[in-house]
C-alpha cells in the first residue's frame, strides 16, 4: 500500500472489478423548473404521451441491453402499462394537477413503500421506480431524449446512477463509474459487473472538479490528477489484472482449488438469496457469510420470525448439502438501526454492537434464534456471533439458543441447535481463542485490523495506516488459524482480505485453509491459489 | 367487485412456491399473463380483506405475497375458467420462462 499518495485518493466499496483511466465526468440529476399546467384534457394527454414516449426509450434500451437488464426494463414497462397506476394518476389531473406534479406525487408514493419493506428486495427495486419517475418527468418538462454526453472510457461520478442512466452511456469505449452513494448489490451494480465495466460506490465527498481520474475496481479507490508515481503503480495493478482475467473464468470451473496438495475451500459472502444469481456463486464451496443486519432495516424495524425464517431457508434451499454460515445481527458501531440500537454512543465501534448488543435485547435476539433453529434443520447451517470478547459471551448466547430449541420443540415445531461458532475479529478473542468452545472461528478481518491498528476503518485520512497485511494482523490470524488446526476446529476469514489476491500468500501462510470471499472475486481468487501453487507468484 | 359481473365467478388457490414471494419478475409474468384474458380477475393473499386487480403490477407488487403463502385467484367473465387455470399454473410451476 505504500507509495500510493494521499493527495485525491479515495476509498469506497467494490461493486464491480476491473480498472478504468480517463477522463473524470460529474453527472448529477438536474431538476428543471415545473411544468406550466394546461387545460385538464392536454394535461392528460401530456402524460399519455410522456409514457409512449418512456416506454418506446425503455424498449430501445432493452433490446440492446438483454438479459438482466431487460428484466429490470421490462418490470418499468409494466408499470408504464398498468391502468389502475394510470387511472390513479389521471385522477389527480382531474382535480387540477399538473401532469408532472400528478405522476411524481403518485410515483413517489410507490418509492415510499417500497423504501418501507422490510425486504431487502423490495428495497432495492425503488431506485427503479425512481428511475422511471425521472424519465417520465423528463419527458414531461420538455427534456425529450437527452442524451448524456459523456466522452468515451470515462470515468463517470454521480452520487448515485439509475439503471437506464447507466444504459444510456455508452461503454464501448470502457470507462468506469464511481459513485458517492450506492450499494454494490443495486441493479447498477449488477449491470457494471455483466458489462464488465469496473465500479466503486460509498465513495463518499469527492471534489467536483479534476481532469483525469484512475479507478481501482479490486482496490476500491479513486485518484484523482494523479501524478507520475500513482499512474504507475495503477498501470501495474491493471497489468496483473488484465492477464489474469482471462484464464480465471476456465479455473473457475474446475471443482476444488488446491495449493501445494491442500484443498483451499472458497466459501462466498451474501446478504441475500438475490446475491446467488450472480452467475460465478454456483462454483462456491458454500455460504462463508450471510449478514442479516439487513432484515433489520424495514418499516417497524424488526421482522417477525416468519420473515427471517423465509429468508434464511431460502439460502439454504439453494446451498443444498454445502454449509451456509448465518452470522447474527450485527448491528451497531457504524451500522445503527432504530429501535435497536442504542443512540449516542460516544464511541460506536466500541459500544454495546453485535453479540453484545443482542445479549442485550433478548426479546429481539430470540426472534432470531427461533428463526434459525427452525431453518436449521433444512439444510447445513451453522451460526456465528459477532463481536464476541469473551467465553461467556458465546455461552450466554448458546444457552438462549439452547433454551430457544427447547420451547420451539416443545411447541411441536421442528427445530435444531445448529453449529455454533463465533467471529474472531476482537483482538482479546484472537488471543484468547482456545478459551471459546466454538465449533467453528470465522475471521473478521476488517475490524480486526481496525481494533489491531486503532485505525477507524471509516477514516479515509487513515487509509494508508489501514494495512491488514500489518504483521500485527497476520500474527493474530495466524495464531488463531493455528489453534484451529491443532484443535482439529474450521477457520475461515471473511474479511475484505479475502478477496483481495494481494493478501492471499499472506493468509495461505498463516495457515487458512478456508476463505469466504466476495462472488465477483471467486475466479479470482481461485486463480490466484492456482498459481501460488504452480510456483508462480502474483507478478 | 364482480357482484355485477356475467356469468358464474371462478376461483383457485395455490401456494406461492417462488423463493423470494411475489417479486418484480413473477409479478410481470402474472400481469402480462392476466391481460391475455378478458375475464376480470382479481387475486389476495389467502385472508386478506382486499382483493387486488390481477392485472396491476403495482398493486401485485404491493400484495408483498411471501414465500409460501397461498393465492387466492378469483375471475369473472367469458373466459374466467381457463383464466383461473392458466394462473394456477404459472404460480404452482414457479413462474417459469415460456419459450417465445
Amino acid at each position: 500500500m505504500q507509495g500510493v499518495a494521499a493527495a485525491l485518493a479515495y476509498r469506497g466499496r467494490t461493486a464491480s472489478i476491473g480498472f478504468a483511466h480517463g477522463p473524470f465526468v460529474r453527472v448529477d440529476a438536474e431538476t428543471s423548473g415545473d411544468r406550466i399546467a394546461g387545460s385538464l384534457v392536454e394535461e392528460a394527454l401530456a402524460l399519455r404521451k410522456a409514457i409512449d414516449t418512456a416506454s418506446g426509450q425503455i424498449a430501445e434500451l432493452a433490446a440492446i441491453a438483454g438479459g438482466e437488464a431487460a428484466q429490470i426494463l421490462e418490470f418499468q414497462v409494466a408499470l408504464l402499462e398498468d391502468e389502475d397506476l394510470i387511472e390513479e394518476i389521471l385522477a389527480a389531473i382531474s382535480e387540477g394537477d399538473a401532469a408532472d406534479v400528478a405522476w411524481r406525487s403518485t410515483l413517489d408514493a410507490q418509492i415510499a413503500d417500497y423504501n418501507s419493506a422490510e425486504d431487502e428486495y423490495l428495497k432495492a427495486r425503488s431506485s427503479d421506480l425512481a428511475d422511471l419517475r425521472d424519465r417520465v418527468m423528463t419527458i414531461l418538462r420538455g427534456g425529450g431524449a437527452r442524451a448524456l454526453a459523456i466522452p468515451s472510457g470515462a470515468v463517470v461520478c454521480a452520487d448515485d446512477l439509475p439503471p437506464s442512466r447507466f444504459l444510456e452511456i455508452d461503454w464501448s469505449g470502457g470507462g468506469g463509474l464511481a459513485l458517492l452513494r450506492g450499494s454494490p448489490t443495486s441493479h447498477v451494480a449488477m449491470l457494471a459487473r455483466a458489462r464488465g465495466i469496473p465500479m466503486v460506490v460509498q465513495l463518499g465527498a469527492v471534489p467536483e472538479l479534476g481532469a483525469t481520474a484512475l479507478l481501482d475496481g479490486e482496490g476500491a479507490t479513486l485518484e484523482l490528477d494523479p501524478n507520475a508515481e500513482q499512474l504507475r503503480l495503477f498501470e501495474r495493478r491493471r497489468d496483473i489484472h488484465r492477464k489474469s482475467r482471462a484464464s480465471a473464468r476456465a479455473i473457475l470451473r474446475r471443482p476444488t482449488a488446491l495449493w501445494r496438495g491442500e484443498r483451499i475451500r472458497l466459501l462466498i459472502n451474501i446478504q441475500h438469496v438475490d446475491d446467488l444469481a450472480h452467475a460465478d456463486a454456483q462454483y462456491a464451496d458454500g455460504i462463508g457469510l450471510m449478514r442479516t443486519e439487513f432484515l433489520l432495516t424495514g418499516r417497524g424495524g424488526l421482522p417477525d420470525e416468519e420473515a427471517q425464517f423465509a429468508a434464511y431457508d431460502a439460502v439454504l434451499r439453494w446451498a443444498g448439502q454445502r454449509p451456509v454460515t448465518i452470522r447474527t445481527f450485527d448491528a451497531g458501531g457504524d451500522k445503527p438501526v432504530p429501535g435497536f440500537t442504542i443512540d449516542g454512543e460516544a464511541n460506536p465501534f466500541l459500544g454495546v454492537r453485535g453479540l453484545r448488543l443482542c445479549l442485550a435485547r433478548p426479546e429481539i435476539f430470540t426472534v432470531q434464534l427461533r428463526a434459525l433453529a427452525r431453518a436449521a434443520v433444512r439444510g447445513n447451517l451453522k451460526v456465528m456471533f459477532p463481536m464476541v470478547t469473551s467465553a461467556d459471551e458465546l455461552e450466554a448466547g448458546r444457552k438462549l439458543f439452547a433454551d430457544t430449541v427447547q420451547r420451539l420443540q416443545a411447541e411441536g415445531i421442528a427445530a435444531m441447535l445448529p453449529e455454533l461458532g463465533i467471529m474472531v475479529e476482537v483482538p482479546a478473542a484472537a488471543l484468547a481463542v482456545n478459551s471459546f468452545k466454538a465449533a467453528f472461528f470465522s475471521i473478521g478481518s476488517n475490524d480486526l485490523a481496525q481494533y489491531v491498528l486503532a485505525c477507524d476503518r471509516s477514516n479515509g485520512a487513515l487509509a494508508p495506516l489501514m494495512d491488514p497485511l500489518h504483521p500485527a494482523v497476520l500474527e493474530l490470524i495466524a495464531r488463531t488459524a493455528e489453534h484451529g488446526r491443532r484443535a482439529g476446529i474450521s477457520v475461515s476469514l471473511c474479511g475484505d482480505m479475502a478477496s483481495d489476491s494481494r493478501c492471499l500468500p499472506a493468509l495461505l501462510n498463516c495457515g487458512l485453509r478456508e476463505l469466504s470471499v466476495t462472488t465477483s472475486a471467486l475466479a479470482q481468487i481461485k486463480q490466484t491459489i492456482d498459481r501460488l501453487s504452480s510456483g508462480g507468484n502474483l507478478g | 367487485m364482480l357482484d355485477k359481473a356475467d356469468g358464474q365467478i371462478f376461483s383457485g388457490n395455490v401456494q406461492l412456491v417462488h423463493a423470494v414471494g411475489m417479486h418484480a419478475r413473477p409479478a410481470v409474468k402474472l400481469t402480462k399473463l392476466a391481460k391475455k384474458f378478458q375475464a376480470q380477475i382479481s387475486v389476495r393473499v389467502e385472508g386478506a380483506a382486499e382483493w387486488i386487480n390481477a392485472k396491476s403490477v403495482a398493486k401485485i407488487m404491493a400484495m408483498r405475497a411471501a414465500h409460501g403463502s397461498t393465492i387466492e385467484i378469483k375471475a369473472s367473465g367469458s373466459d374466467a375458467e381457463a383464466a383461473v387455470a392458466a394462473l394456477v399454473k404459472l404460480i404452482e410451476t414457479d413462474f417459469p420462462d415460456e419459450v417465445s
